[in-house]
């Protein structure tokens, strides 16, 4: 029997694990899928937003601001990058000046300070790249960035080191309750616990509707982005946003932790929440609507697309907290859409000491705070690179070209606690595969590297778990077969 | 592990086709402190992989497997007692010719040279870089890449396949896969011609009974874990797809030959000027870039078609490094080399001809921008005409070279040399 079952883990689901590690308690996390930041966390625009746009007095906006508040810190302990170059709200219409002056207001209301409505002169001196065409801006200088699966990781690591099973590869398929026993019932069968906690993202709404009396409608808003590689210098600073509109903040131009430019996201409502298909008519949208802020943005630069889906609550606020109309000992986070990110620390600790407080939990007296991730090789000075070279000759290897990440970071990533167990998998914890040639090189060698660690064979790594292998057959077997 | 600073006369970063050639000209010609730094494991590059014949037809008369090829180079830089220090990376390259690399023997390396021959190779582009839209499953690969799990894991990475573009690359594997036992459906090129070297696409699609579908793309990728399928359509004068052309193809695997990028990161590091046009450095007619001292040559400064013109290359450029650090730069009189009609990514970009004495001939190589048939290749300055050669065929997917002679480079006298693709001889 366990204390408390959390489904899904994405970024809250790990931050909540998190938290609830700090109490004494047997914890698991279940996940459908085969690692964790797999839904939206690992899809998103990597924003801290400042907390301005949320209306004031709701969920998202207290929540967005001290989530926004504890980032910082919280990412330093993990050691997960993390940035604040601040951010501008583009308007391009002389009516859009009413609307930025509205946000201005709207950010005091949620205790955003230093934003302010500025100028097309001073925008451009600021950010020379951004169309000429401007008429005013918000200035948001609290505005941040922040590596989402790598901080969902970075959390899932330190929950599983402190005792929080990770059952990946693990469908939550229901819930039921039972003499003050809660019963999860997955895809590798059941679990119980005392009590259960709906992270699911963008598939919450299912499970949620199973208990409670008060029925949600989640809805999959897909995102698609283009990723541009990293150059020197880089052409934006600043996350550049435009107006808001109904479906959201709109396409952005941003720079992302690791000096990559992003565009988009569009905002298109699908009927299936795995689609995380590109299309060519979004992936044009968001082309078209990022040129407004950046006329010249340059297509040969693009190394990937991709694309999220947001779990949207037609109510449009975050719902937290005991589900409604349920047996006790359910609660949930869901319609965490954007600034969920953001929101995602405040969420996980309020979330999770109200959980232990229900369960009246004492603190876990073995808890160990977590160690930093280590610098990235490719983040070094020389010095620092001969040190790591002395403790670990491995560090001498470059495995990923393009992102300069060394088998030494590749094998840490395979045995770290929540470790990689696939080519995406490394990717998302080290970057290698990330850049500009996309894994074209150094593939072969991470999936040498997965089956050696893994102590599988080279036909058995897959791409991302499940049904993605990405080799066939030995040569010898495939000629026999045919 | 020392952090002194290792002086070298010339350093060479690569150790493939380009890097060792280069490497064996500076050497011939007397420079005797350089070193070779290679990524991997050994020398020899992208050869290594090609273990289809077709190699050293111009250099050697012969047809080598890449291997093969690649040997005789290694050999003769054995020969020459070249150090070549293999898994080192280089990590930056300064403008100051400050090279920083790393190996697991010698972990972190600070060399300082006196002159540096850029030989890092291109890459492929990748699915991403070309925004097709569909899912992101497992399946996909640049044709490179799967090359080197079928001739070097040993791996097949798939049973049926569709490729997209028709580079040499992408050709040379739809015959590997296919002797392999894997259907190749179909090879799809965006432009009205192939990529491709002609006898690629006779060897390894018309031998093989194999589709090469013209003005087509992908526009569609599906399957969610594996590969399942992609959608192919044919594309109009836009280059866009047009709707009711779709054909389904039921695949696991979809190769992608769709261009080579030389890999110049480390040339941007050293402040050297890239062309739009090729993807590499602007160079002078001794292929050294705009940075003193710093040449590049083979696939990093342009792509070739075949390593023979590669080595080639290299040669003059290792030639002109040893030059470079025996006599210092001789006063010269710059002159540009223009792209004229039909014409894409001359190099050399410029010719730095000596003041005083003879000249020496230079070989421009460069593509024309699409297929041109009963063509004059014309090289003027100002309203000279210096050369008018006919050419029954010229296509993207072959460089096309002429010949500067040191009769045409004196005559320049100081003008820009503009290359041309006329339909007539000018009068």
């Amino acid at each position: 029997m366990y204390d408390a079952v959390i489904i899904g883990a994405g970024v809250i689901g790990c931050a909540l694990a998190q938290r609830l590690s700090e109490y004494a308690g047997r914890f698991a996390v279940v996940e459908r899928a085969p690692d964790v930041s797999e839904g939206a966390s690992k899809a998103n625009s990597g924003i801290v937003h400042a907390g301005y746009d949320a209306a004031a007095g709701s969920e998202k906006a207290r929540l967005n601001v001290k989530g926004a508040g504890m980032m910082p810190g919280l990412c330093a302990r993990l050691g997960v990058p993390y940035g604040n170059p601040g951010a501008m709200v583009l308007g391009f219409d002389e009516s859009d000046r009413e609307t930025l002056e509205g946000l201005s207001r709207n950010a005091v209301l949620n205790g955003v300070s230093g934003c302010r409505v500025i100028g097309r002169e001073e925008i451009l001196a600021l950010e020379p790249h951004v169309n000429p065409a401007v008429v005013a801006a918000l200035l948001v200088p609290s505005s941040g960035l922040v590596s989402p699966y790598e901080l969902t990781c970075a959390l899932a690591d330190t929950a599983c080191e402190n005792g929080v099973e990770f059952l990946l590869d693990t469908e939550a398929l229901g819930l039921s309750h039972d003499a003050g026993v809660w019963t999860v019932r997955t895809s590798r069968g059941p679990l119980s616990a005392r009590a259960v906690v709906n992270c699911a993202g963008a598939l919450a709404g299912v499970l949620h509707n199973q208990i409670s009396t008060r029925p949600v409608n989640i809805v999959a808003r897909r995102g698609q982005y283009y990723l541009l590689d990293h150059s020197v210098p880089l052409k934006f600073r600043r996350t550049l946003f435009q107006v808001p509109t109904r479906m959201g903040k709109g396409v952005l131009v941003s720079p992302t932790t690791h000096g990559n430019i992003l565009l988009g996201p569009t905002a298109e409502d699908i009927p299936d929440a795995l689609d995380t298909a590109t299309t060519r008519g979004g992936l044009d949208d968001a082309l078209k609507k990022a040129r407004l802020t950046d006329p010249e943005a340059d297509l040969r630069q693009v190394i990937t697309t991709f694309s999220g889906i947001r779990a949207h609550e037609a109510g449009g606020d975050f719902i937290i907290g005991r589900v409604e109309g349920a047996p006790e000992g359910a609660f949930e986070a869901i319609g965490i859409e954007s600034p969920g990110l953001s929101a995602a620390p405040a969420i996980g600790q309020e979330l999770g000491d109200w959980v232990a407080w229900y369960l009246k939990l004492g603190r876990n007296l073995s808890y160990t705070a977590p160690r930093p991730l280590p610098k990235p090789f490719s983040g070094m000075s020389d010095a620092e690179r001969r040190e790591a070279y002395e403790n670990d000759p491995e560090y001498g290897r470059i495995v990923c070209r393009c992102e300069q990440v060394t088998e030494a970071e590749v094998r840490r990533a395979i045995r770290r606690p929540v470790g990689a167990r696939s080519l995406d998998g490394v990717k998302r914890r080290t970057r290698a595969g990330m850049g500009r040639c996309q894994g074209g090189f150094c593939s072969t060698r991470v999936m040498e590297l997965l089956s050696e660690e893994l102590g599988v064979g080279l036909e058995e790594v897959t791409k991302a778990g499940g049904q993605s292998r990405v080799l066939s057959a030995p040569l010898r077997e495939a000629a026999r077969d045919e | 592990m020392s952090e002194k600073v290792i002086p070298v006369d010339l350093l060479v970063v690569g150790a493939g086709p380009a890097g060792l050639a280069a490497a064996i000209a500076a050497k011939s010609a007397g420079v005797m402190d350089l070193v070779v730094l290679e990524r991997e494991d050994e020398p020899g590059g992208i050869l290594n992989q090609c273990i289809h014949n077709g190699f050293g037809l111009h250099r050697f008369r012969e047809e080598l497997t890449g291997p093969e090829y690649a040997w005789r180079d290694i050999l003769k830089a054995r020969e020459l007692e070249i150090p070549v220090h293999c898994g080192t990376t280089v990590l930056s390259v300064t403008r100051g010719k400050r090279v920083t690399a790393v190996s697991r023997e010698r972990g972190l390396e600070v060399y300082q040279a006196r002159a540096v021959i850029l030989a890092m190779g291109c890459r492929e582009r990748p699915r991403g870089a070309l925004a097709i839209p569909g899912t992101r499953p497992a399946g996909i690969f640049s044709a490179g890449t799967a090359q080197k799990l079928v001739n070097m894991a040993g791996f097949m990475p798939g049973r049926r396949v569709v490729i997209l573009g028709s580079g040499d690359i992408g050709l040379i594997m739809a015959r590997r896969m296919t002797l392999q036992g894997a259907r190749v459906l179909a090879c799809v090129e965006l432009m009205p011609y192939s990529s491709g070297l002609n006898r690629n696409i006779v060897q390894c699609l018309h031998d093989y009974g194999i589709p090469l579908l013209l003005s087509h793309t992908v526009v569609d990728v599906k399957g969610r874990g594996r590969l399942s399928g992609v959608t192919v359509a044919r594309v109009g004068e836009d280059r866009r797809p047009v709707p009711g052309t779709e054909i389904e193809y039921e695949c696991d695997t979809l190769l992608l030959s769709v261009g080579l990028i030389p890999e110049n990161e480390l040339s941007l590091g050293a402040g050297v000027r890239l062309s739009p046009a090729t993807g590499g450095p602007v160079v002078n007619d001794k292929l050294e870039t705009n940075v003193h001292g710093v040449f590049s040559c083979g696939n990093v400064l342009h792509v070739h078609d075949l390593v023979d013109f590669v080595s080639r290359e290299s040669a003059l450029a290792g030639a002109a490094a040893a030059r470079y650090l025996q006599a210092g730069k001789p006063p010269f009189d710059r002159v540009p080399v223009q792209d004229g009609q039909g014409v894409r990514g001359t190099v050399p970009q410029r010719l730095d001809l000596p003041r005083e004495g003879e000249p020496e001939a230079v070989d421009l190589m460069f593509r024309p921008d699409r297929v041109y048939q009963n063509h004059y290749v014309t090289l003027s300055a100002g309203d000279r005409v210096l050369l008018s050669q006919r050419r029954l065929i010229l296509t993207p997917g072959e460089m096309a070279e002429a010949r500067l002679t040191p009769e045409m480079l004196k005559a320049l006298r100081g003008s820009a040399l503009r290359v041309d693709i006329t339909p007539q001889k000018p009068a």
